[in-house]
């Protein structure tokens, strides 16, 4: 069983973000990164699968990015996955969601994966489309936003998370993808030993000029910082001082301490 | 300019998340037109052309059928934007239906600017305006953003829709109701929401007995429920409850729009967040810059 994991390499939410000269995207310098955290629980189930199997399925985990997320494939390896895909791009945040899903596809077509793991979306661009469209371009079926998984003999049943609680209960058989919602499980932290394994394996290079055949669907047109709500007062400073001023404020404007 | 809207049904009922698509499209100043895998009496009553296939032959919500359903209607109707919610059933049709067509999508809009679509980056603390360079597009709308502000009224000219059922990869087995609620926090005067700000599942305690001396009841962010710190029913927002208090408080939450829309209608709302930025900031009344535990153990002492 050969089973295939995508992942993303995002920049750290609680970063204080800026427009770059160029008005294209974000300025990266100085910025943290980290895998989407979608992923995390894609390459946890799918190490899970690998662990009901004895260990049979071979586990390749794939990024395409810039030189930097060679650092989250190899938290992916340290967390069980076998060998690495880098698709190289310094760029990718110039191509939209169809482009992307198209290199993973160029990449997997012929690779005969059994199963495909992917994140429900990416938490930067929220696009919720990469995983859906690698399943469509590759004609296999697929499921999204999965909160619960189990495999039998080449049939997976699924639980989808839908809205307010409810969920969906589905049955697929592979070849197959799924998208991993947060809570499908609990994703491990990588260990020591894992760590200095996961530096011995295999971790495969491309070019991404030598995948990437589709020009993009959607344009990026400006991007910018959003203005604030105005009316919201900002306390900074003193804890005890702030404290009393909330109290103030709530007395005043809530019927709360009356 | 015209709008394909594809409305949601479920458990025998029209989503309510079919009339933001109208707003929305009215907004956007399309013409519209619906299409209802549902029932006939569940039909939205636009003025304007309604698709409806039976539900008792497709089956509620099902990709591969489905989406032969929408491919159809789309040659029949030639839309300039196919428009879905980023729900559920959104998420994942809206991305087929662009496939096969190879039409862009553009996911997640929270906004029209100048003709142009605003989507979130980066947990909202970016946007950026995004336009699709094919002939039709694909869209899917945030929920809670674009609200309807009353039922239409009109009188829609139904045309049915059928197709041959090829089978499908896919077997829908049926829901799983939501797990029962202990607490009903919509009828909480006042919500302590707690979200990953607060690192240590030892303080939960101390948050909860915040929340008890202001007469309130504890609620939390996702990631804390898919950690186990807090039960599922406490969670807030768009896949948890919506809740409504006189105040609540965000503890470290980070405002992610699937969280706002669960609180935002709040009368009145307190962050208290270490990152002035947070997008919780766009809804706070008052945002207290502050590491949350140190802040509100000087809070608890001055309400004792
Ligand atoms: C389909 C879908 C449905 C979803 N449904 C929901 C839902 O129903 N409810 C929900 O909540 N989320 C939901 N989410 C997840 C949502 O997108 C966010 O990931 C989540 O709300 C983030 O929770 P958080 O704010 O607690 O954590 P984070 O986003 O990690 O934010 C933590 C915040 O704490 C602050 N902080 C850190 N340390 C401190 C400190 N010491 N003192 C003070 N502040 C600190 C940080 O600055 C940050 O702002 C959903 C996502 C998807 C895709
Ligand atoms: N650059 C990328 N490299 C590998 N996988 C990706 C990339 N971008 C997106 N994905 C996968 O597709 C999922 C959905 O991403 P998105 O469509 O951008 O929201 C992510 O959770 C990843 O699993």
């Amino acid at each position: 069983m050969k089973i295939l994991v995508c992942i993303k390499q995002i920049s750290d939410l609680e970063s204080r973000f800026q427009v770059n000269a160029s008005g294209s995207w974000y300025d990266e310098r100085d910025l943290a990164f980290r895998m989407n955290e979608f992923d995390e629980y894609a390459v946890e189930q799918a190490v899970q699968l690998k662990e009901q199997l004895g260990g049979a399925p071979e586990i390749t985990v794939l990024s395409v990015g810039s030189e930097r997320v060679v650092k989250s494939i190899r938290t992916a390896l340290a967390m069980g996955c076998d060998r690495g895909v880098h698709i190289q791009d310094p760029s990718p945040h110039t191509k939209d969601p169809w482009q992307i899903a198209s290199i993973i596809v160029a990449f997997a077509q012929d690779q005969g994966f059994d199963l495909i793991f992917t994140g429900m979306q990416s938490q930067d661009r929220g696009s919720a489309q990469v995983g859906v469209t690698v399943a469509e371009l590759l004609g296999i079926p697929c499921t999204t936003a999965i909160v619960g998984f189990t495999y039998h003999s080449g049939v997976i049943d699924a639980r989808r998370e839908l809205e307010g609680g409810l969920k969906g209960i589905v049955q697929l058989k592979t070849p197959a993808l799924v998208t991993c919602q947060t809570g499908l499980n609990v994703p491990r932290y990588p260990t020591l030993p894992g760590i200095l394994k996961a530096k011995k394996k295999e971790m495969v290079t491309l070019l991404v000029d030598d995948l990437s055949r589709e020009q993009g669907l959607i344009e990026t047109d400006a991007i910018y910082v959003p203005d604030r709500k105005g009316a919201g007062v900002v306390l900074e400073g003193d804890m005890n001082d702030m404290a009393d001023q909330l109290i103030d404020i709530l007395k005043a404007k809530t019927a709360l301490f009356r | 300019m015209k709008a394909l809207l594809i409305c949601e049904y479920r458990e025998g009922k029209l989503l309510g998340s079919s009339y933001e698509l109208i707003a929305f499209a009215e907004t956007l100043g399309a013409e519209i037109a619906l299409l209802l895998i549902g029932s006939e009496a569940e039909a939205p009553k636009i003025n304007g052309k309604v698709y409806l296939a039976d539900v008792q032959k497709y089956g509620e919500y099902n990709p591969d059928l489905h989406k032969k359903i929408v491919l159809e209607v789309v040659a029949r109707a030639n839309p300039d934007y196919i428009v879905f919610s980023h729900s559920s059933s959104g998420w994942d049709l809206a991305p087929r239906v662009a496939t096969a067509l190879k039409a862009g999508q553009i996911s997640g809009i929270v906004g029209i600017v100048d003709g142009k679509f605003e989507v979130g980056l980066c947990n909202a603390k970016l946007r950026r305006t995004v336009v699709a360079k094919t002939q039709p597009a694909v869209l899917t709308l945030q929920p809670g953003v674009f609200m309807p502000s009353e039922e239409p009224s009109g009188m829609p000219t139904l045309e049915w829709v059928e197709i041959i059922d090829a089978g499908s990869a896919l077997q829908f087995a049926g829901y799983e109701p939501a797990e029962k609620r202990d607490v009903d926090l919509s009828k909480a005067e006042v919500v302590v929401g707690v979200g990953r700000g607060v690192r240590n599942k030892e303080d939960l305690p101390i948050i909860a007995a915040l929340a008890h001396d202001l007469g309130g009841e504890l609620g939390a962010s996702r990631p804390l429920v898919d950690a186990g710190w807090v039960e599922s029913s406490r969670q807030i927002g768009i896949s948890g409850q919506i809740v409504s208090p006189r105040l609540y408080l965000a503890c470290g939450i980070s405002g992610a729009i699937q969280h706002l829309v669960g609180m935002n209608k709040s009368d009145f709302i307190v962050a208290i967040n270490k990152d002035k930025d947070a997008p919780i900031g766009t809804v706070a009344d008052v945002m207290v810059v502050a590491d949350v535990m140190q802040f509100i153990s000087s809070l608890r002492e001055r309400l004792s």
